[in-house]
């Protein structure tokens, strides 16, 4: 019980996929102007990597462990992502369309989102069991949400800001970026993971 | 080896048939008046009636978001159409929106261009070519008329021009002010009437 915790903790503050691993930096810089699509972003990616994560933990396990495939973990876990993103995306079309407009956009960004296939290629290394595989997914995601949230909230107050002209847009979004990571610092040890 | 390429292989085709399954499972049925009222659209994608295409302003018709009137490259026809489909009055084009013009084509002064591919990003229709600092053009057939690229030209080289109307919008010229007789001569009119 208390691992599964500490994988929440460490995949949420200590081990930030974002701030630490420097994973999925790419949404990170580019949705993070407004706070709505960041909210949007985070939610999105939250259901998908959780879903994405079993996915490939499954398909680890019953297909690539027993033939001896497992070099080809990459290109097949980019395979599932991909088919996952589109597969929800065609299902909350039709069961929620109110979800799908809140989402909608962001579900095939997230294809290209390197923390969906770090988390599947982690899962494997550290031999995760399906349900640590889904926590240790959601987590990420939720970390990843975290800090989303928080560096929009804060661009927007920057973007108000009396900012030097050569440190306006991403420069000051990347010493933002850079200060946070080293706030996210302070987690370690939190848990050892 | 083979079992490597065997089992991606199986398990591309299977992902791929599963999906195409679920497109045709899940698929969601649009509106049919909203593809009827975008087919009337002249799908210039300009932008003019305040949404950012042919397709959403559609849908807010149809919704009852927005009138029938906010589309002046449609004009007077489009809206007679629109007022016909949909059983309502027809109302005079909105001046908000812009007035009723020829159907106009973008003409790129090619000496000009410096090739900033700014035009390229603002068309919506795709309808110009080039790359950076080569020479842009406009693809005639495609160009919509729609202005959009006139205001990002840092050298002011796009010129609209009146196009040359094909079969599809010609029209008879109207009558002549002056001294009240038409272009026609009076003979033609009584052959044109005879006939």
């Amino acid at each position: 019980m208390l691992s599964y915790f500490l994988i929440l903790v460490s995949t949420v503050l200590a081990n930030n996929f974002v701030l630490v691993r420097f994973l999925g930096l790419c949404p990170f810089m580019g949705v993070s102007n407004k706070l709505e699509g960041a909210v949007g972003m985070s939610v999105a990616t939250m259901f998908v990597l959780t879903l994405s994560s079993m996915t490939s933990y499954l398909l680890s396990t019953w297909l690539l462990r027993p033939l001896g495939l497992e070099y080809l973990s990459t290109l097949s876990f980019i395979l599932v992502i991909a088919v996952v993103v589109q597969l929800t995306e065609l299902v909350m079309r039709k069961t929620s369309p109110l979800l799908y407009r809140i989402l909608g956009i962001f579900l095939p960004l997230i294809t290209s989102n390197c923390a969906v296939l770090g988390v599947a290629l982690l899962n494997v290394q550290e031999q995760h069991n399906l349900l640590q595989s889904a926590l240790y997914g959601f987590g990420a995601a939720a970390g990843f949400g975290l800090v989303l949230v928080m560096f929009a909230a804060m661009r927007e107050r920057i973007a108000y800001a009396d900012v030097p002209v050569h440190f306006r847009g991403a420069p000051v979004g990347l010493i933002t970026a850079g200060l946070m990571a080293l706030a996210f610092m302070g987690f370690t040890g939190l848990a050892k993971l | 080896m083979l079992t490597a390429i065997v089992s991606v292989t199986v398990l591309g085709s299977l992902f791929g048939l599963g999906l195409g399954w679920a497109a045709r499972k899940f698929r969601v049925e649009s509106n049919p008046v909203v593809d009827q009222v975008d087919a009337i659209l002249p799908q210039t994608q300009c932008g003019q009636c305040n949404f950012p295409g042919c397709r959403p302003y559609a849908e807010a018709i149809v919704s009852g978001e927005a009138q029938i009137n906010q589309c002046p490259p449609g004009g007077e026809a489009g809206i007679r159409a629109l007022a016909d489909l949909l059983g309502v009055e027809v109302l005079p084009l909105n001046p908000e929106n812009g007035r009723e013009q020829p159907r106009t084509v973008a003409i790129i002064d090619e000496d000009t261009c410096i090739g900033c591919t700014l035009c390229i990003q603002a068309c919506p229709v795709d309808a110009i070519l080039g790359a950076a600092k080569l020479m842009h053009t406009v693809l005639e057939a495609e160009c919509t008329g729609c202005d959009l690229c006139l205001p990002p030209c840092p050298v002011d080289c796009i010129e609209m021009v009146i196009r040359n109307p094909d079969p599809d919008d010609w029209t008879w010229p109207r009558p002549s002010p002056g001294n009240g007789e038409t272009e026609l001569s009076q003979s033609d009119r009584v052959t044109a009437g005879a006939a």
